[in-house]
């Protein structure tokens, strides 16, 4: 098991250093962080920035290298540095926002916001998918089976923001209408609140009810389809067909025979949750403002800030692998035909 | 009591059914589908809507002087005018246009890459499949609306609707890509394929003639659903602001400038969009479901 594990972490390296490449490159040249930079101290002075300057700020930022030699120095730090780029040394790179902002310690810090939001969204809608998938299975072709998939096909269509400024604006209605504040709707917890980590979970709970049920509600329903199949199948197999024919009573059979086998395909669920719910969450802390990952990311590409672009990839990159790692370990526990080598 | 001549009753005893192409079968079954085929005349609609619509609508997207801002919607402006004075009716059908636009270039592109390249990596195999399916892999682990983003970002204030179109292809053709090789990895093993090889045909010619025609099931039913991934993509990026921009407009921005007013007199602004973008996504699902059930070889003419 050990051994299976450090293989798929290793097979991992190369999937996460070409997705680096291939995001450094695409984010490198569609910006240009110093003339946005130049620009901004133009518009701030009103004077023309001196050449000086502008070397300087290109050295700054690494921009007075080429973008293979730029690529380099961040991932390794080996060369001719500042100090402040590296990723095997721990640092994310200069942010656009000068040597006062540190992009490793702000990621850090925003990184839990985004957690919290990306589980218990994962969490939610592979739940609330296998419970529709199973429900529709054994209805088959019922109206339920039907009102079912069409609730999925229409939650396939939802646009995440649509739905989120929906139902934030939904939850402000219920606020006034109860005159209480049951659900928060701006940020992601009380503005300086200070605590252990429980007390700052508990405190962010009102905040996060709203934007978990969106997240969830887009992104279960492909799922939902998959764990439909996959009950299905399991429901047209032969051993169920046996267990019926001995007199096992219904319920037992779903239970016992069918359903735990149809529970295997879940593991394949986790990193297409995951993933959707990263990207959800990009557009859900722009509405509901929350500082978290995906609000950094947004402001990061706004500024042209490159270095903070890149630490976002790494980080979803991790997450989504992670994700992936787990759902292959978790079909060697549910299914018991899996070994590992 | 007339009796019949033998040529006639042996006309009449004659098995009367029409021999019936793959094609004809396949639009059978599809129109056996009621959900299918009501999404399909919904989806033309919407497309009329959108070009012919402007040719015959009196208002177009831009804001006007006469146009009065914040109008109910009237027989003037069906659909009211926003707070600068622009008939909604007008801007949703030049949104929609828009939209529409990007998703079917998405489609178009998407497909032909992901069918050439998954057709080329199934056929092959050895390092070609190896390194394409490194390169799918790499792709979804990169945050595809973060790059999206970043790229589009990058063009500012100049985004029109084929940069869009563009951005959004680069992740597109993905799942074209794995299900195109997935089926070719089972019909390159098939008799015919071998027959092709034996009589001296190219790769080229294998795969372009043989391969992906064979495919064409796969093909169809994701660049449907392709079209509504670049819908719904297209209009979240533009909702962030790094898509179209206006004085252009699309469905996205219509919601963005539309965010506050779900609940209060102006709540059309706020779901005329976002409705048009479900309904498109919604429908085209529902085709790309209709399609796969009526081209699976599986499938009984009976619905159970």
């Amino acid at each position: 098991m050990a051994v299976y594990i450090i293989r798929r972490i290793l097979i991992m390296i190369p999937v996460l250093l070409g997705a680096t490449v291939l995001a450094f490159v695409l984010v490198d040249v569609s910006n240009d962080p110093v003339q946005q930079k130049v620009f901004e101290l133009q518009s701030s002075t009103g004077d023309e920035v001196p050449q000086s300057t502008i070397d300087a700020i290109e050295s700054e930022l690494y921009y007075d290298r080429s973008m293979p030699e730029r690529y380099w120095l961040w991932l390794t730090g080996i060369g001719d540095t500042h100090g402040d780029i590296g990723l095997l040394q721990g640092e994310f790179g200069p942010s656009i926002d000068g040597p006062a902002v540190d992009i490793s310690s702000d990621v850090g810090e925003r990184f839990w916001v985004t957690l919290r939001l990306v589980i218990f969204a994962s969490l939610a809608s592979i739940g609330i998918a296998i419970l529709t998938g199973v429900v529709s299975a054994v209805k088959q072709y019922s109206k339920v089976d039907y009102s079912l998939t069409f609730i999925g096909f229409l939650a396939l269509a939802m646009p995440t923001f649509w739905f989120a400024v929906l139902m934030k604006e939904a939850a402000v209605q219920v606020n006034k209408g109860m005159g209480s504040n049951l659900f928060r709707t701006y940020g992601s917890g009380t503005t300086g609140f200070q605590g252990t980590g429980w007390e700052v979970f508990v405190d962010s709970l009102p905040f996060l009810i709203v934007p978990t049920i969106v997240l969830m509600l887009t992104g279960y329903a492909s799922m939902a389809r998959y764990q439909r199949a996959a009950m299905l199948e399991v429901m047209n197999s032969d051993y169920v067909r046996l267990a019926r024919a001995k007199g096992v009573r219904n319920r037992t059979v779903m239970r016992r025979h069918a359903l735990r086998t149809a529970l295997i395909p879940v593991a394949t669920f986790a990193p297409l949750s995951l993933t959707f719910a990263m990207g959800g969450s990009i557009v859900i802390e722009q509405i509901f403002g929350w500082r978290g990952l995906g609000a950094y990311s947004l402001e990061a590409i706004l500024a042209g800030d490159t270095f903070a672009v890149m630490a976002y990839v790494l980080i979803s990159g991790v997450v989504v692998l992670v994700g992936i790692l787990i759902s292959d370990l978790l079909y060697g526990v549910l299914d018991p035909r899996i070994r590992y080598e | 009591m007339s009796k019949l001549t033998p040529a006639a009753s042996l006309e009449a005893e004659a098995i009367t059914s029409k021999e019936r192409g793959q094609w004809a079968l396949i639009a059978r079954r599809f129109f056996r589908h009621r959900m299918a085929v009501a999404s399909l005349i919904v989806f033309v609609l919407i497309v009329a809507f959108a070009f012919i619509g402007p040719l015959l609508w009196t208002w177009d997207y831009k804001i006007h002087p006469e146009i009065p801002p914040r109008v109910s919607p009237s027989l003037d402006h069906p659909f009211g005018t926003d707070q600068a004075g622009r008939d909604m009716l007008g801007a949703a059908m030049r949104a929609t246009a828009q939209s529409l636009k990007v998703a079917f270039v998405v489609a178009l592109g998407s497909t032909v890459i992901g069918a050439i390249v998954g057709a080329v990596a199934g056929y092959f195999r050895g390092w070609v499949d190896a390194v394409i399916m490194r390169i799918t892999d790499i792709l979804f682990v990169i945050p595809f609306l973060a790059i999206a983003a970043a790229i589009a970002g990058a063009i500012g204030t100049g985004t029109r609707w084929y940069h869009m179109a563009f951005i959004l292809a680069i992740f597109g053709w993905l799942n074209t890509a794995r299900a195109v090789r997935a089926e070719v990895l089972s019909l390159r093993e098939k008799e015919f394929i071998e027959a092709a090889r034996a009589a001296g045909g190219s790769s080229w010619h294998i795969i372009t003639k043989h391969l992906i025609p064979n495919t064409t099931s796969v093909i169809i039913v994701s660049a449907t659903l392709q079209i509504a991934f670049a819908i719904l993509a297209e209009s979240t990026l533009s909702f962030l602001g790094l898509g179209i921009q206006s004085p252009d407009t699309s469905l996205g921005l219509l919601i963005q400038a539309a965010q506050g007013f779900a609940f209060n007199e102006f709540w059309y602004l706020f779901y005329i969009p976002g409705a048009m973008v479900i309904l498109i996504a919604l429908t085209v699902n529902f085709v790309g479901d209709g399609l796969r059930d009526a081209m699976d070889p599986r499938q009984t003419m009976v619905r159970r």
